[in-house]
């Protein structure tokens, strides 16, 4: 069992914490010590607002270990709206109805299991931005 | 620096080798190059190799397969570049005899992937992107190219049957080498047929997982026609980096790496992609074949497809590509595959290619990728008549 490397990104995995280069403005999804845009060290933690787009998605049917209670799902790259792409997995969603430029939003989801005794890691998921499809479809009606 | 011939080729058939240990076909793939090249002991041996930590619990490979080669003793040293660790290994071998280090370098490639169950093997290529960021969400290596593909498809209004050229051509080719790993030649129908294994990425679309070794040995130019008739000099060796994380990428559909490791190549050879005559690319999955195509230059974006719709990738081609089955058809032993490419480029450089030769050839181009496009690493082969 690893803790370790699953409680120091706590950060990242629960709240979306990047960082903005104050260097340079990028912002920085996940953290690192240099910003990979003009190479200043960067240091200012920053919290992403959660919402994206679909940039690209695929969907897993033979899931790796530790994955099998999940599949099918969908495997997407999010483009947030503060900029970055983020890999993760949608969720309440049939893979069937993702498309790309899909609105989502973050939520916080079981991403891993590691059997009976193991850990349970969680972590950030996507899922459909719910009102506003809604509020779309009402206005089309 | 000095310039680097190959004086020496090896290889063995790629496929499921469940009666030779990863050690024996090292060492098989090595001897045969070493016999090649009439060489009893080389100055140094430099393994590429990915997974034998990860699935046979064994690192010191290269000093192991030294030993089982019989050449306890000498420097022998492993290097690793995830699938680009057979070119990595070049490389290196390069810049030692090309520094004037070592006369006599032997490289090796080598993968051994059947000896566990193929969900232990896609776990173990994972380990080929971010751990953190991208394994820990369920992401397997196929997915991450099915998400370039699914997106490239939109973006360049490029449908799926529209890669069906690039399968096609390496089963063919493949049908035409004794040591490739799948020999039947497929047809449009095969692949319109092929079952999805990450959607859009079917069965033929991306690369078998199989054992294989393959080497070369390398020696100054200067003394190439000493223990050879025929070398080959490497006119270019090039090697360039992106992000592993496809995420971390601002335009994740142009392989950045793949450009620049091209363009150091060109460079060096002093070549533009106009004279190339063969390209061994890195044909892991088709969309990676079609991105390849267009970040060297040989076709513009959105159009890599096109190449292999019009039949310009076949020996007799245009631009010749994956001439005895590429990654797809040959096999992809992860570790093994850059120096596969290079053998491959080296008989067809020697007139030596049988039914697949391409007419004429003078320059050949391997590539070799690791991860979705983080290492390219770039050979260019120059024949010498
Ligand atoms: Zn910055």
């Amino acid at each position: 069992m690893r803790l370790a490397p699953h409680w120091r990104v706590r950060a990242q995995r629960l709240q979306l914490r990047g960082e903005v280069c104050q260097c340079c403005g990028e912002r920085l999804f996940p953290p690192r010590d240099v910003c990979p845009a003009c190479h200043q060290p960067a240091d200012k933690p920053f919290a992403f607002c959660g919402e994206g787009t679909v940039y690209s998605f695929s969907t897993v049917y033979e899931a790796p270990k530790g994955y099998e209670r999940f599949a099918p799902y969908t495997i997407a790259l999010v483009r947030l709206k503060e900029g970055p792409l983020v890999t993760a997995q949608l969720t309440d969603i049939d893979p069937s109805d993702v498309r790309i430029g899909l609105p989502v939003e973050m939520v916080t989801r079981v991403l891993r299991e590691e059997g009976e005794d193991g850990m349970v890691i969680y972590g950030y998921k996507f899922r459909p931005v719910l009102e506003r499809e809604a509020a779309r479809e009402e206005a089309r009606a | 620096m000095r310039d680097v011939s190959i004086i020496g080729i090896g290889q063995i058939e790629v496929g499921e080798h469940w009666d030779v240990s990863l050690r024996d076909l090292g060492a098989r793939a090595l001897l045969a190059a070493l016999a090649d090249a009439g060489i009893d002991r080389p100055d140094a041996l430099y393994v590429g190799n990915m997974l034998s930590g990860t699935l046979g619990s064994q690192e010191q490979l290269a000093t192991l397969i030294a030993d089982w080669s019989g050449l306890r003793g000498i420097e022998a040293l492993k290097v690793e570049a995830a699938c680009a660790s057979g070119a990595a290994a070049l490389r290196v071998g390069v810049m030692a005899v090309a520094g004037g280090i070592h006369e006599i370098v032997a490289v090796l490639g080598v993968e051994k992937m059947t000896d566990l169950d193929g969900e232990e093997a896609t776990a173990a290529l994972m380990t080929a992107a971010d751990a953190e960021y991208e394994g820990i969400h369920g992401t397997s290596f196929i997915s991450l190219n099915a998400l370039l593909m699914r997106r490239y498809m939109e973006d360049m209004g490029v449908p799926q049957e529209a890669f069906a050229g690039f399968p096609i051509n390496a089963h063919a080719n493949a049908a035409n080498n004794p040591n490739a790993m799948f020999r039947q030649p497929i047809t449009r129908d095969t692949y319109s047929r092929a079952p999805m294994i990450a959607d859009p990425i079917n069965l033929f679309d991306s690369a078998p997982i199989c054992d294989g070794a393959a080497a070369v040995i390398l020696c100054p130019t200067e003394r190439a026609r000493e223990f050879s008739s025929r070398p080959v000099r490497i006119a270019a060796s090039a090697v360039a980096t992106d992000s592993v994380a496809l995420h971390d990428r601002r335009e994740p559909l142009f392989l950045l790496a793949v450009q620049a490791s091209a363009l150091k190549a060109y460079r060096q050879a002093g070549i533009g992609p106009e004279e190339i005559d063969l390209f061994e690319l890195h044909d892991a999955f088709s969309i990676i074949a079609a991105l390849s195509l267009e970040a060297c230059g040989f076709a513009p974006r959105g159009e890599g497809t096109r190449l292999a719709a019009d039949g310009q990738i076949g020996p007799r081609g245009r631009l010749p590509i994956c001439t005895m089955g590429g990654l797809k058809a040959r096999g992809h032993p992860v570790g093994a595959t850059g120096i596969y490419q290079v053998v491959e480029a080296t008989l067809q450089l020697r007139g030596l290619a049988g039914a697949n030769q391409v007419p004429g050839a003078r320059w050949a181009m391997t590539q070799n990728i690791g991860g979705v496009g983080g290492t390219a690493i770039t050979h260019i082969l120059e024949g010498q008549g």
